[in-house]
């Protein structure tokens, strides 16, 4: 059946309420829903559904393990705001989908996620491949729905895209067992409507809190605005600009608040937090006001907590009444959608002078400044950070760059700056490794036209690099940057730092990238001196297909700062001595 | 301290274990838990009794909200409410020493629900001291408590202005005011006079 004529058979179902089985039921609630694109890999509980699947108007990615699909979704949802939708089949598919589940949770992103369950006679007995996945997810989704009828299979479906987009955002699992999606039912989209969304009934933004915070930004000598997530899944960009201009308040952003403000902004001090810039950290522990913006003041970001920002009054506007109070104490809470209280905010905020405040701050940047790494005078030696640097100078900074965990996240993060929202791609919440592949891959299906790029290092690169088949099924133009240092270079890192240098298995050995993706009929090359990045870059950019890079960087460079685990925020370890990478202000 | 929650839930599978995973995950012990019908059609009422700091009383509410199947939460903290346990306690009981088990019971206004030879069975509410009472007596009195079964608390606001009744009713719950700046403490319109 042609796209159109798929269509069309099942918008019909949607207007008109017909008899369908639960497998049919389950894809045209999820075309009612929008969703044009799934990630899955089928299995005998989920196959009545797959078989299904052709009659509708929905794009299935076959993947090549149940974590990818999860990743994938995720990614999908992060590039386009979209509601990802993964499908896996029950028992060890459904478990598998648990990490990339638990990474969306964190990260606070939609997502819903179909698996397939044994016949509900048979539930509850230890059938083959049964496992009580709405139990074994419980912790790690909004909500999870078990369904055992075809007639409540659309209710529950449209209930969790509901649940997945709404509020603070998250991970949904629909567990269907197989005879409701071989049972039929009357399918009828509108009756199966959830009841209208019930915000969280401790919101709360008061016109005293509003009045209070004014006066607060109106009073402070030394404010800083600190941007999370909330900015860009709140859709609050416009506002928060807005704020920090007519306020003149410098703007530190948490890792996944990163293209919330734009890196270019001369009120932008870049990324806080435990990798952040030194004064970014030394302005948030000096100042007399922290206006933070949906974020969640995470360890990672705090440091310590008995000595954050012991100088400073905290207005605290989220959109989940469960973060206030629950690392830093807020002295004004606005409880609610970041960009709705701020409309509400800033009429009662007018200009303010901060000069003395930003030119203190500048004061820090010359000192500390940034590690420049434009002007290096070539030593041989290929450092993460220029690759960073020169995929960000050679792409305008305008791919979507899905990043893994580890040193080369912090690196990219550092390096690679962010002027739009949604073109940072990365595990914040759970630091997943393996999410970069899978993530880039759904990122792309989520975003045709743009360019895409996985930087993931030798670890992680290979805890999914399965995917790379799914890539080339799929006809799907990434390209992939591996930042090879023999190590699981983060972990290594606080060895040298913590443990006396005892690198215990951290030591990597990784099969030959470049062969790897040939093997896949990828394209692919090894870069092993600074002076090949820009052609090399250029190459991958340029072949029609998708490209590896395989960046042979120095093994036991470190990112610096680093605020030690549990340490103050102004206590950050420095790059020691005059390292290669001289530091300069002007880099940007 | 002791924070008393009571929440309206849906009555379907699998909520209670949401509601317990809670604590589950914070490592709370939950003291006592009650749970059966209550006034609103399809609504369950629960009473969760727990130790947790002051300040987690606030967070455990605003977590509680955000499971799908809890539709009212109130943190009952130091408001004035009452507060009812039911015990039925079985107790070894001859012809000998009946009659000196039914003056306790009488004393503490209990009943005999079940009698025979060997044994009598007595069912108690009223506050968890009343109760800690009786037993305490019984055991003094070297009767054999043969067998014990206590309900975990239950809780109700006292007054008509509750946040849960103001809300049942499409009014603003009261004592929202406070919602942020002082978690726990709650307050209340109109006069109460006890009773019990
Ligand atoms: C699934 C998972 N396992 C373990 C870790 C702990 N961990 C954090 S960073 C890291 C090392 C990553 O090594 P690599 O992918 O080579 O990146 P690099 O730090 O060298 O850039 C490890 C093991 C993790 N974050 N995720
Ligand atoms: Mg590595």
């Amino acid at each position: 059946m042609g796209s159109e004529a798929k269509s069309q058979a099942s918008n019909a179902h949607l207007t008109t309420p017909t008899r369908l089985t639960g497998a049919e039921i389950l894809w045209a609630t999820l075309v009612g829903e929008g969703v044009t694109d799934v990630f899955g890999y089928p299995g005998g509980a989920i196959l009545p559904a797959y078989d299904a699947l052709r009659k509708f108007p929905i794009r299935h990615v076959l993947v090549r393990h149940e974590q990818g699909a999860a990743h994938m979704a995720d990614g999908y949802a992060r590039a386009s705001g979209k509601v990802g939708v993964a499908v896996a089949t029950s028992g060890p598919g459904a478990t598998n989908l648990v990490t990339g589940i638990a990474t969306a949770m964190l990260d606070s992103i939609p997502m819903v996620c179909i698996t397939g369950n044994v016949s509900s006679k048979v539930l509850g007995t230890d059938a083959f491949q049964e496992v009580d996945i709405t139990g074994v997810t419980l912790p790690v989704t909004k909500h999870n729905f078990l369904v055992s009828r075809a007639e409540d299979l659309a209710a529950a479906l449209r209930h969790a895209f509901q649940i997945a987009r709404s509020g603070r955002p998250g991970p949904v699992l629909v567990d269907i067992t197989k005879d409701a999606q071989q049972a039929t039912a009357i399918f009828d989209f509108e009756a199966a409507k959830p009841r209208p969304y019930r915000p969280h009934p401790m919101l709360s933004v008061k016109e005293s809190g509003l009045e209070q915070a004014a006066q607060l930004i109106r009073e402070a000598k030394r404010p800083v605005i600190l941007a999370g997530h909330g900015v860009i899944e709140s859709c609050a960009m416009e506002q928060v600009r807005t704020l920090a201009e007519r306020a003149e308040i410098p703007v530190g952003l948490t890792l996944l608040g990163l293209g919330g403000f734009p890196a270019s902004h001369p009120l932008n001090l870049g990324m806080m937090g435990m990798h952040g810039e030194a004064w970014v950290n030394h302005a948030i522990q000096e100042a007399d006001l922290l206006i933070a913006c949906g974020m969640r003041f995470d360890d990672r970001v705090t440091g310590s907590t008995s000595t954050y920002a012991l100088k400073a009054k905290k207005i605290h506007i989220e959109v989940d009444p469960a973060e206030i109070n629950k690392n830093i104490k807020a002295d004004v809470a606005l409880v609610g959608d970041l960009a709705e209280v701020l409309e509400q905010l800033l009429p009662r905020i007018s200009g303010r002078d901060g000069s003395a405040w930003l030119k203190t701050i500048a004061s820090m940047k010359g000192e500390v400044a940034v590690r420049d790494i434009k002007n290096l005078p070539d030593s041989g030696h290929l450092y993460a950070a220029h690759v960073m640097h020169d995929l960000w100078r050679i792409t305008g900074g305008d791919a979507i760059v899905v990043t893994d965990v580890g040193q080369h996240q912090m690196w990219e993060a550092q390096y690679f700056h962010h002027e739009k929202p949604r073109t940072l791609i990365t595990s914040g919440g759970l630091g997943t490794m393996g999410f970069a592949l899978p993530a880039a891959i759904g990122a792309k299906m989520a975003c045709r036209d743009k360019e895409v790029w996985v930087i993931a290092g030798d670890g992680g690169f290979q805890m999914t690099a399965a995917e790379l088949a799914t890539i080339v099924q799929e006809k799907i133009k990434i390209n992939i940057a591996i930042i090879n240092n023999g190590y699981l270079g983060m972990v290594r890192q606080w060895q040298e730092f913590f443990y006396e240098r005892n690198y215990e298995a951290t030591p990597l050995v990784s099969p030959d990238f470049v062969k790897l993706a040939d093997a896949h009929g990828i394209a692919a090359r090894a870069v092993h001196t600074r002076g090949e990045v820009e052609d090399a870059v250029n190459e991958a950019r340029s072949t029609p297909g998708p490209f590896l890079l395989n960046f042979m960087v120095e093994k036991e460079d470190s990112v610096y700062p680093m605020i030690p685990a549990g340490n103050a925020l102004h206590e950050m370890i420095r790059r020691p001595g005059r390292d290669p990478l001289e530091e300069r202000a002007d880099d940007r | 301290m002791l924070h008393t929650f009571v929440a309206y839930v849906e009555d379907l599978p699998g909520v209670l274990t949401r509601v317990a995973s809670l604590f589950r995950r914070l490592n709370i012990n939950i003291n006592s838990l009650t749970v059966g019908r209550s006034e609103r059609e399809g609504l369950s009422r629960l009473t969760l009794v727990c130790e947790a700091s002051a300040e987690a009383g606030h967070r455990i509410r605003a977590s509680l909200f955000k499971l799908e199947n809890v539709v009212d939460v109130d943190d009952i903290a130091q408001a004035p409410a009452v507060t009812r346990e039911l015990a039925l306690i079985k107790v070894a009981a001859s012809a000998q020493n009946r009659s000196q088990i039914f003056d306790l019971v009488d004393v503490f206004r209990a009943r005999i629900v079940d009698l025979t030879s060997e044994s009598l069975m007595i069912e108690l509410t009223g506050v968890e001291s009343k109760i800690e009472g009786l037993i305490e007596i019984l055991r003094e009195a070297d009767t054999k408590i043969l067998e014990l079964c206590r309900s975990g608390k239950m809780t109700m606001r006292r007054g008509h202005h509750t946040s849960s009744v103001l809300k049942a009713m499409g009014a603003q719950p009261e004592g929202d005011a406070e919602e942020y700046d002082a978690p726990g403490k709650a307050t209340r319109k109109g006069k109460a006079i006890e009773l019990e």
